[in-house]
């Protein structure tokens, strides 16, 4: 293990390095990669990185980098790519290909504001928009745990309970391009952390067709089978969490993290980077005897509810902070999170930080005091920042 | 018939053919089809050895009809529209990768040729991907009903151009070779010798191959399934369908004469509804057609004697 100085998009593209190498035992690697800021930088030193068995494609849009990991993977080799914001958008119809193939595809993706208005900076819609697609969604809050999630990615993609793949989500420029030392594995300890996949269906040379037409009957039972697969995600997630202490020696964050939520009555429930400020307003508010504690869903999907229930069973109070807007619903981690409060509680849902808004520890308070001093919840507030 | 006419001999329906078929019985494909015709070309080609298919949606899909069954005698990767020549580059990779022998065939329509799929197909030619790629040109949306695409030929009534559409055929094989990639071929089902050849040749090189075959959808063209591959010899013999191959991006060398009979071109109008309807005149048709030749020649001229 070394230590570098690495940005988040650097982190992942040598995560992705060392889970691809690892697979040369298999059948080996590869992905499509195109570019788009925030993201660009991953796929650079993708591109920049040398594979005794891969190869990093150079493609004409997110569309085909999709297309080309879902050639990869469906010919049994480990794919890997990364996207955001419109890019996404754009790749669409082949994020749900991946997951209805079953394919264990691993994608990094920078949260950015998807435009109109042009904007490059963090926002969560892009990928909140990819939540119904079947694939797992990890939503990081530092480097390192970028890096160690793409890791983790891959194997909890690749166990057979699964088969679905993964998206990683980072915050724009907050991580992506901000570098922290992070540490990076040796080549043998990810080689002994992912064995090589074996992909079941994968296509070889026997006669048959993937992805053929079907009928109601033989569309609701994969479907059934990708909902029961989800289910078993928290399980194997469990397992790959112990496999990752002991081979790596430091623990990787749960699908959900409470923050000083023992004796909790109130609650402020948040993703990605959002919830380091909120952390520092927990303690701030904890030294005036304010009994609140914070919340950060990692794992979107499989959506953690009942960890979420048993987490804000004693609050009274729940305020939920949105990076991205369902115009005509609200915020969507609100939207979600809602039937997981206690009956009778306020679940106030605050709009904050859309198109990359700063969201400093002020902002945070200010949330908490209008949550405190509420006596009903009442539409999603937008929240003014900086 | 004309001398360069060979005769078909039974080409698409031989019991060499049915015992180790590509497309095979019973598949669900409409009666005349000239995409079946295709395949069934493209299996005496791959003669049993090993390919992997990628085809996305369209007719050629359809025919692989509804799960566990499957149409095709090889393994078969249904893609999203535009994703055939993206899908068939991984799959292409990993076979290089691991050293095994099997070809990567797309095989996809004008639509996700022409259409949705152009950028797909540049980029993976640009690259010069291992992979063949076939396309089946109807020159229309044949499996949504019959809309235009930018293959539909002036003067063609479509579900879209009720009054026949008013805009030239793309020349997509003038795309390809601009790519400059290792092949690029059209080929016509009306001359199976010479098809023949080609998908041979097309399938054991390397590099991006690319094969056009116009193939004719009674349905669509509103034509008699019986006269599917009459209709493509009509279509060589009076110069609208051109039948060439060209090596690198510059040397075109035409594999068929055709005779430019006007006789040709009437009856290969007046035998489709798609054509009678729109009333489009033979004049008009046969500037096209000359035009076409007359870039095909010079581009065969500059490309020397190779």
């Amino acid at each position: 293990m070394t230590t570098e100085l690495l940005s988040a998009n650097h982190a992942a593209a040598a995560a992705a390095a060392l889970a691809g190498r690892a697979n040369r035992v298999g059948r080996g690697f590869g992905g499509g990669v195109y570019p788009i800021t925030p993201q660009s930088e991953c796929m650079e030193r993708l591109c920049d990185e040398r594979f005794d068995k891969g190869q990093v494609v150079r493609v004409e849009s997110e569309h085909s980098a999709m297309a080309v990991c879902i050639g990869f993977s469906i010919a049994g080799a480990r794919a890997f790519t990364a996207s955001s914001s419109n890019g996404l958008a754009y790749m669409t119809e082949n994020v749900f290909t991946a997951a209805m193939s079953r394919l264990p595809i691993v994608m990094m993706a920078v949260n950015r504001s998807l435009g109109p208005p042009w904007n490059i900076w963090a926002e969560h819609g892009d990928t909140l928009m990819l939540r119904d697609a079947g694939w797992v969604q990890l939503y990081c809050e530092d480097n390192q745990e970028v890096l160690d999630s793409i890791l983790t990615a891959f194997r909890l993609a690749e166990d057979r309970r699964v088969l679905l793949p993964v998206m990683v989500c980072q915050d724009a420029f907050i991580l992506s391009h901000t570098m922290t030392p992070t540490d990076v594995p040796s080549q043998e300890t990810v080689d002994a952390f992912l064995p090589p996949l074996d992909l079941p269906h994968r296509l070889s040379d026997r006669p048959r067709t993937v992805g053929a037409l079907d009928g109601p009957r033989e569309t609701e039972v994969p479907r059934a089978e990708m909902q029961r697969a989800m289910d078993d995600v928290p399980r194997v997630y469990a397992e790959v969490q112990g496999a990752f202490e002991a081979t790596f020696g430091r623990r990787l964050a749960d699908p959900v993290v409470p923050y000083r939520m023992d004796d909790a009555e109130i609650a402020l429930v948040s993703i990605g980077t959002t919830a380091a400020t909120v952390r520092a307003v927990v303690d701030e508010a904890r030294a005036r005897g304010v009994r609140v504690g914070g919340v950060r869903i990692r794992m979107f999907r499989p959506f953690p509810e009942d960890t979420l229930r048993q987490l804000l069973s004693r609050c009274t109070r729940v305020g939920v902070l949105d990076r991205d807007l369902a115009p005509g619903q609200g915020g969507i981690v609100w939207s979600e999170v809602r039937p997981a409060a206690p009956q009778g509680s306020i679940v106030q849902n605050y709009i904050v930080g859309l198109g990359g808004g700063d969201i400093r520890p002020k902002d945070v308070a200010r949330i908490l005091d209008d949550l405190c001093a509420r006596e009903r919840a009442g539409k999603p507030q937008f929240v003014e920042v900086g | 018939m004309s001398a360069n006419e060979p005769i078909l001999g039974g080409m698409a329906q031989t019991a060499a053919d049915r015992s180790t078929p590509l497309l095979r019985p019973g598949n669900s494909n409409c009666g005349g089809c000239g995409m079946s015709v295709g395949l069934q070309f493209l299996s005496r080609a791959i003669a049993g050895t090993p390919v992997q298919l990628v085809i996305p949606a369209c007719c050629a899909a359809v025919a692989a009809g509804p799960f566990p069954t499957s149409g095709y005698g090889a393994p078969v990767f249904s893609s999203t529209f535009a994703s055939a020549a993206a899908v068939a580059t991984g799959l292409a990779h990993v076979a290089r990768l691991n050293g095994e022998k099997t070809r990567v065939v797309c095989f996809v329509g004008d639509g996700g040729t022409y259409d949705i799929g152009m950028a797909t197909v540049s980029a993976a030619a640009e690259r010069d991907e291992d992979l063949l790629y076939v396309c089946y040109d109807n020159e229309i949306y044949g499996n949504t009903g019959g809309q235009r695409s930018s293959a539909t030929p002036r003067g063609a009534t479509t579900t879209t151009t009720p009054r026949g559409s008013e805009l030239e055929k793309k020349d997509i094989l003038a795309i390809m070779a601009a790519h400059r990639v290792p092949y690029v071929a059209s080929i016509s089902l009306a001359h199976p010798d010479d098809a023949l050849r080609k998908l041979r040749f097309a399938l054991d090189a390397k590099g991006f191959r690319f094969v056009h075959m116009l193939a004719p959808c009674p349905t669509g063209w509103k034509s008699e399934p019986a006269d599917s591959i009459e209709l493509i010899r009509l279509a060589v013999r009076s110069g609208l369908y051109a039948v060439y191959e060209v090596f690198e991006g510059s040397r075109v060398v035409i594999n068929v004469e055709p005779e430019h009979s006007d006789a040709a071109l009437e009856r290969y109008l007046g035998m489709q509804g798609r054509f009678r309807k729109s009333g489009v005149e033979l004049a008009s048709v046969r500037a096209g057609v000359e035009r076409s030749w007359r870039e095909l020649r010079a581009r065969s001229a500059l490309g020397g004697p190779g």
